[in-house]
C-alpha cells in the first residue's frame, strides 16, 4: 500500500539522511515507526505523504508515485503532524472547511471520537485551545477521514493519562484489514499493545521491518535465564527483577516483546539483528 | 481488568487466561456469544490482530468455534477442555516451579501436605 524504494533524500547535499531506503508497509495493520532523535522518522512520513520529495527512488502510495500528489491519493491518507497547524477556526468551521477534502468523512464518527475523547464541539477557537485539546480534535478528525492510510507523528504527546487509554481504544476499533496505520513514537509504553509491526529507522536505512509475531519467533524476550540459556545474547540490562535479555529464540519459546529492549538490541547489534530478519 | 501487560506473559496468552476465566466463572456460558475481535480490542486496548490470534488458538483447542458470519461461540465441552488444558499447563509448569522453591525455601513437603489438607 505504500511503497519507498531506494530512496536518497537529504537537507544539505553533503549530508544525506537517507542513502539507500527501501520500505514496504502493508494495510491491515498498524506500524509502530522508531528511530532514535535525528533519525528521520519525520523525513520519512513526510515522504511519504508527498510533502517531502525524494532526491533518487520512488515513493507509492495507493498505487500512485507520491510526489504526483494526486487528488485520489491523497483523499485517502491523512497524516497527523506532529507540529500542528491549526487554523483560527471553531471546530465546527474547521470540519465545514476540511472535512470535504475526504469523501469518507464520517460525521457522525467525529461526533462520537470527540466525546470519547472528552471534547466538547461547542468550544471556542482551536487556536486557543492547550496543545493536547488540539492534538485530540486532530486525533477525532483524523480517524473520521476514514482514509486508508493514517499516519501520527507522535500521537500521544501532550495526551492526559485518560486520554491515552482512549486513544488506544479508538485505535484499537479503528483498525481494519483494510487500514493502514503509521504511527511515529517515543513514548513506546504507549502504544505497546497497539502495534503489530515494528520498523526501526537507523543510520539512514530500515533495520527491522516486522511483526510482533515473527519478532518474538526469531528472538527471547528473558529474565534470568527464567526461559532459556541456550541462545546468542544480543543485549543485557539489569533490573529490579534481575538480568534482562534479549537472545536468539533457538527453543521456539514464546515471550512477551518488550519494544524498548528490542530497540536497543537493534541499536547495539545492527548487523546481526538485520541478518536475522532477511 | 485481570489483564496486566506488565508481566513476562504474552499479551495474546493473556488473553486466552482471560477467556478461560470467563468461561471458568460460568461468565460466558457453553452456547453463549464469545465477545467479538473488535469488543475485546477496544476493552484491552489491543491490536485486534493478537486478539485474532487468541481466538485462533481457543478455536484450535475447541473452546469456542466460529460461525460464519455470526460470530464465535462458547463450545458445549469448554469447560472440561479448559480444565485439561489448564491441568497440564499446572503439571508442567507450576508444579515443578513450586519444587523448586519448596527446596530453595528448605520447605517441608509434609508443611505443605498439612496446609493442603486443612484448607
Amino acid at each position: 500500500m505504500v511503497q519507498l524504494e531506494n530512496i536518497q533524500f537529504g537537507y544539505v547535499k553533503s549530508r544525506p539522511l537517507f542513502k539507500d531506503l527501501s520500505l514496504t508497509l502493508e494495510p491491515g495493520h498498524i506500524y509502530g515507526l522508531l528511530g532514535k532523535n535525528g533519525a528521520g522518522k519525520t523525513t520519512l512520513l513526510k515522504i511519504m505523504s508527498g510533502l517531502r520529495f525524494p532526491d533518487g527512488g520512488t515513493v507509492t502510495i495507493l498505487k500512485e508515485s507520491a510526489p504526483l500528489r494526486k487528488a485520489e491519493g491523497l483523499q485517502n491518507l491523512y497524516f497527523l503532524q506532529e507540529e500542528m497547524y491549526v487554523p483560527h477556526l471553531k471546530v465546527d468551521d474547521f470540519v465545514k472547511a476540511y472535512a470535504p477534502f475526504y469523501p469518507n468523512f464520517n460525521h457522525e464518527q467525529f461526533a462520537e471520537y470527540m466525546h470519547e475523547l472528552e471534547l466538547d464541539q461547542e468550544t471556542g477557537y482551536m487556536d486557543k485551545l492547550s496543545h493536547g485539546q488540539k492534538k485530540k480534535v486532530l486525533i477525532a478528525f483524523a480517524l473520521a477521514t476514514n482514509t486508508k492510510i493514517l499516519i501520527m507523528d507522535e500521537p500521544t504527546n501532550g495526551l492526559d493519562i485518560p486520554s491515552k487509554s482512549a486513544f488506544r481504544k479508538l485505535m484499537a476499533s479503528a483498525a481494519d484489514e483494510s487500514r493502514l496505520v503509521i504511527i511515529s513514537t517515543h513514548q513506546v509504553r504507549d502504544l505497546h499493545s497497539l502495534i503489530d509491526m515494528v520498523a526501526i529507522l537507523d543510520n539512514g536505512h530500515m533495520l527491522l521491518n516486522a511483526s510482533t509475531y515473527e519478532i518474538t519467533e526469531k528472538l527471547l524476550f528473558d529474565v534470568e535465564n527464567t526461559k532459556s540459556s541456550e541462545g546468542k545474547v544480543f543485549y543485557t540490562e539489569e533490573t529490579p527483577r534481575g538480568n534482562y535479555q534479549v537472545k536468539e529464540n533457538v527453543n521456539h519459546i514464546d515471550s512477551s516483546l518488550d519494544l524498548e529492549m528490542l530497540f536497543n538490541a537493534a541499536i547495539i547489534n545492527k548487523n546481526e539483528i538485520a541478518n536475522l530478519f532477511k | 481488568m485481570g489483564v496486566d501487560f506488565n508481566n513476562t506473559q504474552t499479551i495474546w496468552m493473556q488473553l486466552v487466561d482471560w477467556v478461560f476465566e470467563q468461561i471458568l466463572t460460568a461468565a460466558w456460558k457453553p452456547g453463549d456469544k464469545a465477545k467479538s475481535v473488535r469488543e475485546l480490542a477496544v476493552m484491552f486496548e489491543v491490536n485486534p490482530n493478537t486478539v485474532m490470534r487468541s481466538y485462533d488458538y481457543l478455536q484450535n483447542k475447541e473452546i469456542i468455534l466460529n460461525k460464519r458470519g455470526i460470530g464465535f461461540f462458547v463450545t458445549d465441552d469448554a469447560v472440561e477442555k479448559i480444565k485439561s488444558l489448564r491441568k497440564k499447563q499446572f503439571m508442567e509448569e507450576e508444579v515443578p516451579a513450586f519444587i523448586k522453591n519448596l527446596k530453595l525455601l528448605d520447605i517441608d513437603v509434609q508443611e505443605i501436605v498439612d496446609m493442603v489438607k486443612n484448607n
